[in-house]
């Protein structure tokens, strides 16, 4: 409608008025609602295929079988072993790093410029593709470090060459930003008056952080490494020049001989090679012997890998709720 | 001298002497005290005694310093920003800014009530036990017998004796506020510190902080700082008036409320400004 005299009285001015803010406020309401559609639709969409494809996939017998006739039948079940062990080993490693490295940069360096410089690496570490890791991994790891011990221990290769140890300490590097960042900031949400209150008592700093702020900082620091885990068990480019193998016919276990007895523990070998699922699938999808033949076997290890991430995610919830109760309550 | 004709709160009238009308010593002694924080001084140049086993009050508008005066004695002031301080703060004699000074002791000595209730989020029992905990107290016999009294002194106990180990984030503000008394009172310190202690409570939970502080001054020193008038008058027995950083005057409290010295006393506590 053009203004003209219709419109000339204040009342019809303001009535115009209202009806152009009630249209730009459904417009505005309805594409902020779309975009949230649109990444829901998205996900189900994602989510959706890999249940269908992989949900007659996955069997029990798939889930403790061996690969077979050239891996285009049988299992994951070393996949599997291997993800769980590389995980575990990658969180010992960078967990309590990341962990006192949050500690220091939050409660001792405080605003220094060596806290700024430590701040500004950690970002910009999160900030690398992880292909870089990988490739670093290679040159530092299993080149500089591995085949120094190899030189200074004599005796041909063993820990110069891609292994379990190598690929979880390249995922560490990886998920350490992660847990650094989350863990400062569970340590910067512990409010100032309880740490004021135990340094009035006479508590040092590390009584403090000790006795005040890691309690309250617990709940935290356990989601986000939690969190970093199901990001780097999900990982692939780091570790495939660092030690996960294309297929291995046994599982990375050296046998330990207790002596005068027959029996024998098998415990994890971190030196050898391994199986791991998103490196299954990588393979699978672009190596395999008959791509379209192995398709089902895709869908089968994607649907376990995601199964396995989201118990992690899941488990990170229960764990924050838990521990944020106690917080409360005790 | 101007004659008090304005409506000042009126002070209790309290001997002049310290407890049992002996003489009174110095406990705390600020000589020419200046504390800057980054761009920002805080107090200019205070030169201030407090006596042992009395409270005094440190009144003031907001910003005069008062904060800083207290918490440059167990040099709570400095942490997390560099400051500068010149001066001395002296307890019982000691320079409290000389260097070797071993700060958790000063602080076991001298201890601290914020301004609003921060019980650590324990059980009642752990956080009075936090104190004698990290001066190394261990034994279960100890550590109740700790508890128990500094409860009582605190004149939380009775209500608190059932559930010494549930949260102490279920308390009342009030309660809090005593049972962080208590935890204070827990390290056996010789001073109490005190800053605006009751500005988050009712005036319910006010009035039993006052009636514990008038008890605590049996064998403590407390310095309390305040922006309650009232309060100065009701709880204390010297009072300092800060203003801008600089000391403007102290004396005691029933003559600082009815016959003030300085015109600018004169004009905060009759209310005037600030």
């Amino acid at each position: 409608m053009i203004a003209g005299g219709a419109f000339d009285t204040p009342a019809e001015r303001s009535r115009m008025r209202a009806g152009r803010r009630r249209l730009l406020e459904r417009l505005a309401i309805g594409s902020l609602r779309a975009a949230t559609f649109a990444i829901l639709a998205a996900t189900i969409l994602m989510l959706g295929s890999i249940a269908i494809g992989g949900a007659t996939t996955v069997t029990w017998s798939f889930l403790t079988e061996t690969p077979r006739e050239g891996m285009t039948e049988g299992g994951i079940f070393p996949a599997i072993f291997g993800t769980l062990c590389i995980t575990l080993l990658m969180i010992l490693m960078a967990l309590p790093l990341g962990v006192c490295a949050a500690i220091y940069m939050v409660e001792y360096a405080g605003g220094s410029t060596l806290a700024r410089v430590i701040r500004a690496s950690v970002n910009n570490l999160a900030g690398v593709p992880s292909i870089v890791f990988g490739l670093f991994g290679v040159g530092f790891f299993v080149l500089f470090i591995g085949r120094g011990i190899d030189t200074v221990r004599g005796g041909g290769l063993l820990f110069g060459q891609p292994a379990m140890l190598w690929a979880a300490a390249t995922l560490a590097v990886l998920v350490l930003p992660v847990i650094i960042v989350s863990t400062a900031e569970a340590l910067n949400a512990v409010p100032r008056s309880h740490r004021e209150a135990a340094f009035a008592l006479g508590a040092t700093r590390w009584q403090v952080v000790r006795r005040v702020v890691l309690p309250q900082a617990k709940a935290g620091i356990l989601t986000g490494s939690i969190l970093s885990i199901s990001r780097g068990a999900g990982e692939t480019a780091p570790i495939l020049f660092t030690g996960c193998a294309y297929f291995l016919p046994r599982l990375p276990l050296a046998h330990l001989q207790v002596p005068f007895t027959s029996l024998s523990i098998p415990l994890v070998n971190p030196l050898d090679q391994f199986m791991e699922l998103s490196y299954h699938i990588f393979i699978m999808a672009t190596q395999s012997t008959n791509a379209t033949e192995t398709r089902a076997i895709q869908y089968g290890t994607t649907l376990v890998l995601i199964g396995l991430t989201f118990c992690l995610n899941l488990g990170a919830i229960v764990l924050r709720t838990r521990a944020r109760r106690r917080a409360v309550t005790v | 001298m101007s004659p008090a004709t304005v409506a000042a709160p009126k002070p209790k009238s309290r001997p002049t002497g310290g407890v049992n009308g002996a003489p009174l010593t110095t406990k705390i002694r600020f000589q020419d005290l200046a504390f800057t924080y980054p761009g920002r001084p805080a107090l200019r140049s205070v030169t201030l005694e407090i006596a042992e086993r009395r409270v005094t009050a440190i009144i003031g508008p907001s910003g005069c310093g008062k904060s800083t005066l207290i918490k440059s004695v167990n040099r709570i002031a400095e942490i997390g920003t560099p400051v500068t301080v010149t001066g001395k703060v002296l307890l019982d004699g000691e320079d409290l800014y000389a260097p070797g000074i071993d700060l958790v002791d000063l602080r076991r000595r001298v201890g601290m009530v914020f301004q609003r209730p921060n019980p650590f989020p324990k059980s009642i029992y752990e956080n009075v036990a936090f104190g004698p905990r990290l001066h190394g107290a261990t034994g279960r016999a100890a550590l109740d017998a700790v508890v128990e009294r500094s409860l009582k002194q605190a004149a939380l106990w009775d209500e608190v004796s059932d559930r010494l180990h549930s949260s102490a984030l279920e308390l009342s503000g009030g309660q809090q506020q005593r049972l962080c008394i208590a935890r204070v009172l827990a390290v056996d310190p010789e001073v109490v510190l005190m800053d605006e202690p009751c500005s988050a409570l009712d005036p319910i939970s006010t009035a039993r902080i006052e009636e514990l502080i008038e008890q605590l001054r049996e064998r403590y020193t407390v310095v309390i700082v305040t922006h309650n008038m009232q309060q100065a008058a009701r709880v204390s027995d010297a009072t300092a008036f800060l203003l801008d950083g600089n000391l403007v005057e102290v004396g005691e409290t029933e003559r600082i409320f009815t016959n003030p010295i300085d015109r600018r006393t004169e004009d905060y506590i009759t209310g005037r400004f600030g």
